[in-house]
């Protein structure tokens, strides 16, 4: 864009502001178009049948759960006015039921009036056993969804929930018409595809056109409860294509306004960024990239028995050279290769919110080889003639997997190096995303199996809430033959006196109380080098730089304000 | 030849059939989970659940014959249905193919690609063949002239320069370098939702249709334009050109009308060969520019473990490559009378 393009803009600009001032900045849809980019493109329009973050998002721009979480992790109420609470007697005292009382006047885009019987249909719709509903775990515990009259609903749990915030708060479980919805429970939920592309929602804005995999266009919802708002009459939501072109699309040509997900090497998108069209926002959730240590044999010679209990690791068991192995890497230097301003140096395994981060183990950054070797010598690790460190016979030689992906294979490779600094040999190894991370009981390559020494992945858990996320590292959810190999608990940590606070946590509701349990567990994990955390991983998204009010929120969709998005002039 | 044709019809069902169970056995062994990409958020009872409602706790042999039932029988009646308004059996019941990821019916999945993909392949097919023709013609008449040397060399870069570099060269060139307000700038997002229904909507279209294009004819040109070339060649040195000349005939005429038709023969079947890929989309050039037709709907198929779609897309693919082999083997008798096949 010339100069004069600029002035002339910026003079035309002013004058249409100030002859239709007053109403024309009020109006809803003053701001036109908006094009959106996601590279990943949305399937569908309903999180219930599709967990993946492309689709919750498309779908947060139209239909909307009781509570959000905003760009900070706290909850703000959404089509409710206040969230319950046992301060406010919204929660019972016996943390066993919490009531939500609906907003007075609530519209569906179709003029129909949003009433508690959708909030329990919605319930109902995804606890149905046969609808296959892929946030059913957000219902966890859930014994009765009931509708005490036309704006209150009363959800009760089995057991105290200290944390009772898990169905309609956030986009993954919204409110789903009860009337639109109807003929669609249990065996029935995936025919309904006129329904689950056009979901009817309290959203700022309604679908217009699906095309699924593809692009999907949504015009501003009349009935939307903030007048005014969205500023944007219409949204293009175009799928397709990888991370660069979309980085390219809009920080480089300003095609587009908004691209989700730039993850891409930190020197390719300073690059994009410094062509002046867009910036690129980056936020942080619990997302960790973490190494898992196996306490199990994986060798092949066990057979069944391979990578469970039966048989504690031949030197993995040996604390020292856990220690050692997080002691020889430099996350800082991983930090810059692989992430740039989308990633932290992290010592804990649960980094955020900011009140569940422990204070106790810093000093992590710091890469210490000599230190290391030292440690491994006092253990009576000796390095033989090939410069491989091994005791009565066992070598420290270890099989190091994860998933296929570029920024993975490249801290495999330095780390390789830096273990081999002190004297451990390392062989890698990379599986297909699709077969590492899925549950497919017929390969050995799974990374519940684990049938490696270490694996190396990311992961982070929904919500703000870390109860679940940390109750995975007990002996209960080891995964084994027995159980199918599911259940979360890669390294096969087992410690009474972990799974004491994970049961603790289940009936504290006091959040000082839980936190203090929340950092105790994580603690207990990293001094026990059980989990060696890398890098405290980050949403990144381009915007362009016309657009104003996006707040990039790493504990909701990305586009949970949209309804709050405008055009600078 | 009716004969022919009709032994080889026949043939076709079996192979087919016999195609549509290896595409499904190899899907079925592949390690490949649907519900692998779902954030690690959701836990594996629940994905557990996920899979037996997609139908996958079923043995193999279930699935492929309720794969059966579903194409070869429901579809087409839904067809008819759609089509005539014929309502054979139960028809708002009838369980169609469908896709895991979107939960709608494949065949309406295909059918929604299927412009964008006959549109950009299509036109960059005819483009090719346009551009390959007289390349070919001229590079024979005139062997080892600059002209030759030179169609030889853009043959050889659109032969081996893979569309993955040129359309990415393309789009820095005329979406990134090129100032937005210029003439000569170019979308580097195909728009889809793009309805063409005036002349603006029209340019539009044309403009972002313009790198694909190029992109994928000059690869098809550069293949095409050697066989042409060859095929010249063969008759150029042929008994019936001396006597064509020596007949006294306009060097034109000997060019255009006798060693041309003549040549044509085995390109015609080639280019009828290569139709089939155009309905299989252009996977890497489709995922550039964004297309989303057919290409980038099998990829992300197959990203997604999205058995139904990928089986169902795969199986059209072997349809059109069989019954496009068929055309060829037609066309080439038909134009060569001295080939007989019965």
């Amino acid at each position: 864009m010339t100069l004069k393009y600029l002035i002339a803009g910026t003079l035309g600009a002013a004058l249409l502001s100030t002859t239709a001032f007053g109403e024309s900045h009020m109006a809803q849809g003053r701001d036109g178009n908006v094009n959106i980019i996601y590279w990943q493109a949305a399937s569908i329009m309903n999180p219930y049948l599709s967990g993946g973050t492309k689709d919750i998002n498309a779908s947060s721009m139209v239909i909307e759960p009781l509570a959000h979480y905003d760009e900070n992790g706290a909850m703000v109420a959404t089509l409710v006015d206040e969230i319950p609470t046992v301060a406010n007697g919204g929660v019972s005292a016996d943390l066993t039921s919490i009531t939500w009382t609906l907003s007075e006047g609530l519209l569906w885009s179709d003029g129909s009036a949003v009433t508690s019987a959708d909030v329990v249909f919605t319930a109902n719709y995804c606890m149905d056993e046969t609808g296959g509903c892929q946030q059913l775990a957000k219902f966890g515990g859930v014994e009765s969804v009931e509708a005490i009259d036309d704006l209150t609903v009363k959800i009760t749990f089995d057991g105290p929930k200290p944390f009772p915030y898990g169905p309609f708060v956030g986009s993954t479980t919204p409110i789903l018409q009860a009337a639109q919805f109807a003929d669609c429970m249990g065996v029935a939920a995936p025919t309904c595809t006129a329904q689950n592309f056009g979901p009817i929602g309290t959203g700022p804005f309604t679908v217009t056109e699906f095309r699924a995999n593809d692009a999907i266009t949504l015009a501003a919802n009349p009935n939307y409860r903030v007048a005014g708002k969205p500023a944007f009459a219409t949204v293009n939501f175009k799928g397709g294509g990888d991370a660069a072109a979309a980085g390219r699309a809009v920080l480089e040509t300003g095609e587009f306004d908004y691209a989700w997900n730039l993850q891409l090497a930190p020197e390719i998108l300073a690059d994009m960024e410094s062509k002046g069209v867009g910036t690129v926002l980056s936020s942080f959730g619990p997302l960790v990239e973490r190494i898992m240590i196996n306490m199990t044999d994986p060798s092949a010679a066990l057979g069944d028995e391979r990578s469970t209990v039966a048989h504690p690791h031949p030197f993995m068991s040996d604390m020292a050279v856990r220690q050692a192995l997080s002691m020889a890497i430099d996350r800082p230097l991983l930090v810059e290769i692989g992430y740039g301003q989308a990633g932290k140096v992290t010592c804990n395994v649960l980094p955020a919110p900011a009140i569940y981060d422990s204070p106790n183990n810093a000093g992590c950054e710091m890469q210490d080889i000599a230190g290391a070797n030292a440690l491994l010598d006092a253990a009576g690790w000796e390095r033989g003639s090939d410069g491989v460190r091994s005791k009565d016979g066992v070598r420290l030689s270890i099989l190091y997997q994860t998933s296929t992906n570029a920024v993975r294979q490249d801290f495999q490779a330095l780390i390789k190096q830096w273990w081999a600094e002190i004297g451990i040999e390392t062989e890698l190894k990379n599986i297909s995303g699709g077969v590492f991370f899925g549950g497919d009981q017929s390969s050995p390559d799974t990374f519940q199996k684990l049938f490696a020494d270490l694996e190396m992945y990311a992961n982070n858990f929904d919500g703000t809430d870390p109860e679940a996320y940390m109750a995975r590292w007990a002996c209960g959810e080891i995964p084994s033959p027995e159980n199918a190999w599911l259940g979360g608990n890669m390294p096969r940590h087992c410690n009474a006196d972990y799974d004491a606070m994970v049961a603790e946590m289940g009936g504290t509701a006091d959040l000082a109380e839980r936190a203090r349990l929340a950092i105790a567990m994580n603690d207990m994990l990293m001094q026990s080098y059980t989990i060696i955390p890398l890098v405290h991983r980050g949403n990144v998204s381009g915007v362009v730089n016309t657009l104003e009010g996006v707040k990039l929120n790493a504990w909701d969709s990305e586009l949970w304000n949209i309804a709050d998005w405008s055009r600078s002039e | 030849m009716l004969n022919f044709t009709l032994r080889r019809l026949m043939y076709t069902i079996p192979t087919l059939l016999l195609i549509s169970f290896i595409i499904f056995i190899v899907l079925d062994l592949a390690p490949n989970d649907p519900t692998g990409n779902l954030p690690l958020t959701i836990p594996p009872e629940v994905r557990a659940k996920i899979r037996a409602s997609l139908g996958l706790d079923a043995p193999m042999y279930i699935r492929y014959l309720l794969w059966c039932q579903q194409f070869f029988i429901n579809e087409p009646l839904n067809l008819f249905n759609e089509w005539f308004g014929w309502c054979i059996g139960d028809c708002e019941g009838r369980l169609r193919v469908t896709s895991w990821a979107t939960r709608s019916p494949v065949v309406d999945l295909i059918a929604e690609r299927m412009p964008q993909t006959l549109w950009v392949v299509g036109m960059s097919y005819v483009v090719g063949i346009m551009i390959a023709l007289p390349i070919g013609v001229i590079s024979a008449y005139k062997q080892y002239s600059w002209f030759d040397q030179f169609g030889t060399l853009i043959a050889m870069i659109g032969f081996s320069v893979p569309t993955f570099f040129t359309g990415v060269l393309l789009i820095v060139i005329f979406s990134v370098w090129m100032p937005n307000d210029s003439f000569f700038w170019l979308p580097s997002i195909y728009d889809t939702t793009l309805d063409v229904v005036d002349w603006d909507s029209f340019v539009k279209q044309m403009r972002q249709m313009i790198m694909p294009v190029m992109v994928l004819a000059l690869y098809n040109a550069a293949q095409i334009s050697r066989f042409m070339r060859a095929s010249m060649l063969d008759n150029l040195s042929q008994d019936y050109v001396r006597t064509a000349r020596a007949k006294g005939l306009k060097e034109k005429t000997v060019l255009l009308v006798h060693v041309l038709r003549n040549s044509m023969i085995p390109v015609v079947t080639v280019i009828a060969l290569g139709i089939p890929q155009v309905f299989g989309g252009a996977i890497i050039t489709e995922q550039i520019f964004k297309v989303n037709g057919l290409g980038q709907l099998l990829i992300i198929g197959i990203q997604g473990a999205d058995i139904p779609l990928v089986q169902t897309l795969t199986f059209l693919f072997a349809v059109l490559i069989v019954l496009f082999n068929l055309v060829a083997d037609v066309l080439y008798g038909l134009l060569d009378p001295r080939i007989r096949y019965d």
